[in-house]
């Protein structure tokens, strides 16, 4: 019986998701969709970093990807065909990105990630600037807010039932093995950049997608806007707060954070971002395994306490 | 004779330092053969580099007539060789049965699920681990973290298995099950490459012994003669006692 439990509930809050835009008004709408869209994010940069261990600054490279091809193509292909390209983009980025720093190791990684989101805007705003000689871009696309919203649920839902797959599988072991020991991974058989980079390549997509997504929601749009590096680092916060290593610990990071960011920059416009930065100072020195981590130990540690207030049978 | 692994001229260079110095030798399918040395001869370095962990500087390894120098761990292993470490290295994050399910999974059978979980409490059983399957892999005594090492070594099904100085920090009970350990993987027909300091276990357990020094293989010979060896005594224990 309990086995049916999780399913069922996944699928009980897919439906009732699916429901909200039917009676929300636009601003719950709006709230939603920033809301899946950092759920999907943290999910999929999870998927990735959780077990590898591997910190990427990447996130918003592959985001403004998604955002820039969508803006780039809306008006010459059909709307499916442009999330499609988005997402073949995006592949391609990852593989070859994933093939040349993937071998890196640690903080070396983390500052390649990073260095490439801005990499890659420095080349989009030079060619703008250079090729097509205006900077920004318009979006017109016929997408609804709620057609938004659900998409990004779809992606958001798929983002989670692959978590759930990769947890469970072969694959899932061997990234386990990978974060714990290299080393005895390559002595188990298991061929680890083959491994990362297909990883690192799934989750690029998705968070592509995301950006592709959201793209009509800003209807002008720049490198500025697009591959804005706190999206990243968001990002990153709310996975490291849930618990990368588990499969609700985005989720569980990501809605708490992002309402509360959303209720920051509403109340504090002035002083948003040194708010934000002590947070994450905050979230890496009070809880550097995520909150469920934490909540596992103490948990644990207060049942042992508990049983040693029992007197001791065998003595 | 058909060897199962051939060394020919097999050398390791780290910068100006020669690890391994143009070393020979091979093993024969079934024999058990102990690879001795003072510490820093080099010992460590030929088990790395049969099992692909470095790179060799130059020199060829074989392993049943086909070449695998060059290749990567993971395809060494699906060849047949398995191995453990000097510095005994458990996955901490998994369990004691996970451990071997690793090797399982990635090997040369891929077994998962069901499959996979009952032959790893098998291959714990072999070496006395079945009970502790559930447990962490960190919460393992020391001598358990070995076993659970050569559960996953076994696990990988090796053609030929190497051991470096698996019974090093045993006490003298563990050191006679461990013994016993690896002669019952010897009678399974399994080939063993032993580097071990432990004399006992090497009368004991290796027919042959390869004996390196300085990064050169200064002997190599039926165990008894060999540990007799003029040099080798001097390699060990200096010029008095020759
Ligand atoms: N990865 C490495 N980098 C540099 N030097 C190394 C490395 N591995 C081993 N060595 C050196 O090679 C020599 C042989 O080491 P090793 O093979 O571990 O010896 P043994 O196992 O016989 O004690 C030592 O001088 C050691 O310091
Ligand atoms: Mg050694």
């Amino acid at each position: 019986m309990t086995r049916f439990l999780p399913p069922i509930l996944f699928l009980a809050a897919v439906i009732g998701l699916t429901c909200i835009p039917l009676f929300a008004d636009s601003y719950g709408v709006t709230l939603g969709i920033g809301m899946l869209g950092y759920v999907t994010l943290a999910s999929a940069w999870a998927l990735f970093s959780g077990p590898t261990r591997y910190v990427s600054l990447a996130t918003v490279a592959f985001f403004g990807i998604g955002a820039y091809t969508v803006a780039v193509l809306s008006e010459s292909m059909p709307y499916p065909l442009v999330l499609v390209t988005a997402g073949a983009v995006g592949l391609g980025v990852a593989i070859v990105v994933g093939l040349s720093t993937l071998r890196l190791a640690g903080v070396y990684f983390v500052i390649f990630t990073f260095g490439l989101a801005e990499l890659i805007r420095q080349l989009v705003t030079w060619y703008e600037v250079n090729m097509t000689g205006t900077l920004g871009r318009y979006i017109f696309l016929p997408v609804t807010p709620e057609g938004i919203y659900w998409q990004l649920l779809a992606l958001a839902t798929a983002t989670f039932i692959i978590s759930w797959w990769v947890g469970r599988s072969r694959v899932g072991m061997a990234l386990k093995v990978i974060g714990d020991d290299e080393v005895v991974a390559a002595h188990c058989g298991i061929n680890i950049a083959r491994m990362k980079l297909a990883l690192f390549a799934v989750s690029s997509v998705i968070i592509t997608l995301v950006g592709a997504i959201q793209a009509p929601r800003w209807t002008y749009v720049e490198p500025t806007i697009a591959f804005n590096p706190t999206i990243s680092f968001l990002t990153l916060i709310m996975a490291l707060l849930g618990g990368a290593h588990r499969l609700t610990g985005p989720l569980l990071g990501a809605v708490p954070l992002f309402l509360l960011f959303e209720w920051l920059s509403a109340h504090f416009p002035n002083h948003y971002s040194i708010i934000l930065g002590l947070v994450f100072i905050a979230i890496v020195f009070v809880l550097p395994r995520g909150v469920l981590a934490f909540v596992e130990e103490n948990w644990k540690r207060w049942r042992r306490r508990e049983i040693k207030k029992l007197p001791a049978v065998a003595e | 004779m058909s060897e199962l692994l051939k060394i020919e001229e097999l050398t390791k260079r780290f910068g100006g330092l020669t690890a391994v110095n143009s070393v020979s030798f091979s093993v024969a399918p079934g024999e058990v053969v102990g690879l001795l040395g003072p510490n820093g001869s080099g010992k460590t370095t030929v088990l790395n580099m049969i099992s692909g962990h470095l790179p060799a500087t130059s020199g060829r390894i074989a392993l049943g007539g086909q070449t695998i120098s060059g290749l990567a761990p993971n395809q060494i292993v699906l060849k047949g060789v398995s191995r453990t470490f000097q510095l005994v290295r458990g996955l901490p994050s998994l369990t004691v049965g996970e451990n071997v399910v690793a090797a399982l999974a990635f090997g040369r059978r891929k077994l998962w699920g069901k499959a996979a979980q009952a032959e790893a409490l098998q291959r714990l059983d072999e070496v006395g681990l079945a009970h502790r399957a559930d447990q962490s892999a960190q919460e393992l005594t020391y001598i358990d973290q070995k076993r659970m090492e050569l559960a996953r070594a076994l696990a990988l099904e090796p053609e030929l298995l190497l051991l470096d100085e698996w019974l090093a920090g045993l006490n003298p009970t563990e050191m006679a099950t461990g013994i016993e350990l690896i002669r019952s993987i010897q009678r399974r027909g399994a080939t063993i490459l032993m580097v071990e300091h432990m004399m006992d276990a090497i009368r004991a357990l290796c027919s042959r012994c390869v004996v390196m020094n300085a990064g050169r293989k200064i002997a190599d010979g039926p165990t008894a003669a060999t540990l007799a060896d003029r040099e080798v005594v001097t390699a060990y224990l200096g010029e008095a006692y020759a």
